[in-house]
């Protein structure tokens, strides 16, 4: 998973590799980020579980929101990448 | 972008443990604190306030963070929208949601004021831990006699400008209360048009606006140890939230909101178009008292001697939303 600068500086490094179990969600790699790095994953998404408004998602490059969201398929190998929504205009 | 709309000294301890409620738009809300008086601070992963599970509810902001009493040191209250109401039994380390204002069948029925659905305003009882008082917008006045347990609705003689009904039980935009330092059934309400008092801990409530140029606001708060003093911060009203005559004026009362009086030797008095919001007005608890408030334009202000005169201490900052004072050895 790369994380933005911010969310590295909290998990101490701007690439995670997690170790998840396959077949694997986009969840359940949160679930993984929430062991490792609870405030990581807190910034991601809330207590239901839902992603934060302004934080995307992308599995390979294809925005999660416009997939199956957090039930979204995370294949072995595959790049998670967190990046904050543009801010403002 | 980042806020912080929440702060609390806890002078329990020494140096007193600064609690923070912020936050991100991006990343949401957080709770930190500091024991070094800011030097570095602690972002406990059990202390993040989070609705259980099975609520399907998320915080979107943590609007107050309230200590305790001296004699309960463990005991720290926080409230939060969407509006409710956490608590914490080990100095403000972890929360847990108060079910019994959550499950509350009225809580349905909650608006949400201009600000959203807010608890702002937690007063436990300085003696007696079965009594909480808590204010939140739009809902009211709520007050519970077992320690969170059950809340009943408080607002008896608080008007209301927006509903078809000027004195429903609840509904009530309450901005803000605060509890007399020496007789806690003594409390004074900044209500969304309205000022008002209470004696009895909040069963009833009276208009409480003699003196005042206007009876809109925000900012209020109590003397930490003068009886019946308590300082207020008026606006024109809900469309036109400006202080009269374009003039920063804070107002005191020394008989527990009898009269009023401005107290705003040094502060602006042309052309000052700015809001001191509700948890922005506050005191530290020296003697002669510190009071002190911040503006939406970002100027802070500051009196050493009671409010008797001011100085502004800080200028061009972001939005202040909540200033908080305290004594350090």
């Amino acid at each position: 998973m790369d994380l933005p600068t911010v969310l590295a500086g909290l998990a101490g490094t701007s690439r995670l590799a997690l170790d998840v179990q396959q077949p694997a969600t986009v969840a359940e790699v949160m679930d993984q980020v929430a062991e490792v790095h609870p405030a990581v994953e807190r910034r991601v998404r809330d207590e239901t579980g839902t992603l934060r408004r302004y934080v995307n998602v992308y599995v390979d490059g294809s925005d999660v929101r416009s997939l199956q969201g957090a039930a979204t398929p995370v294949q072995d190998g595959s790049l998670v990448l967190v990046v904050p929504s543009i801010a403002g205009g | 972008m980042t806020r912080v709309a929440a702060v609390a000294f806890d002078t329990r301890y020494r140096p007193p443990r600064i609690l923070v409620g912020g936050g991100h738009e991006h990343w949401g809300p957080v709770i930190s604190h500091s024991d070094d008086l800011g030097a570095s601070w602690v972002e406990g992963d059990e202390a993040a306030l989070r609705f259980p599970e099975d609520s399907g509810v998320a915080v979107e902001r943590v609007w107050q963070l309230a200590p305790g009493p001296a004699d309960r040191p463990e005991e720290v209250w926080a409230g939060v929208e969407p509006a409710a109401l956490f608590r914490s039994d080990d100095a403000g380390m972890s929360f847990s949601l108060v079910t019994g204002l959550w499950d509350h069948p009225q809580r349905q029925s909650w608006a949400p004021g201009f600000g959203g659905l807010c608890l702002h305003t937690v007063l436990p009882h300085p003696t007696d831990p079965s009594q909480v008082l808590i204010a939140v917008s739009a809902a009211g006045v709520y007050r519970s006699q077992d320690g969170g347990q059950s809340w009943t609705p408080s607002n008896s003689g608080i008007e209301v400008t927006f509903l078809p009904e000027k004195f429903p039980e609840f509904g009530q935009c309450v901005h803000k209360v605060a509890r007399d330092c020496a007789d806690p059934d003594r409390l004074i309400l900044q209500n969304h048009g309205g000022v008002f008092r209470s004696s009895d801990g909040g069963a009833s409530w009276e208009r409480s606006e003699e003196g005042l140029p206007a009876n809109f606001g925000f900012g209020l708060t109590a003397h930490p140890h003068r009886s019946g003093t308590a300082f207020l911060f008026p606006l024109i009203a809900d469309m036109n939230r400006m202080p009269p005559d374009g003039k920063a004026r804070i107002y005191r009362t020394d008989d527990f909101g009898a009269t009023w009086r401005s107290v705003s030797e040094g502060l602006p008095q042309d052309n000052f178009f700015s809001v001191v919001l509700r948890d922005a007005l506050t005191t530290d608890d020296d003697d002669p008292l510190g009071v002190y408030f911040g503006t939406r334009s970002g100027g802070v202000f500051a009196s050493r001697d009671e409010a008797a005169s001011w100085e502004q201490v800080a200028a061009h900052l972001p939005e202040v939303l909540c200033v908080r004072a305290a004594v350090v050895d």
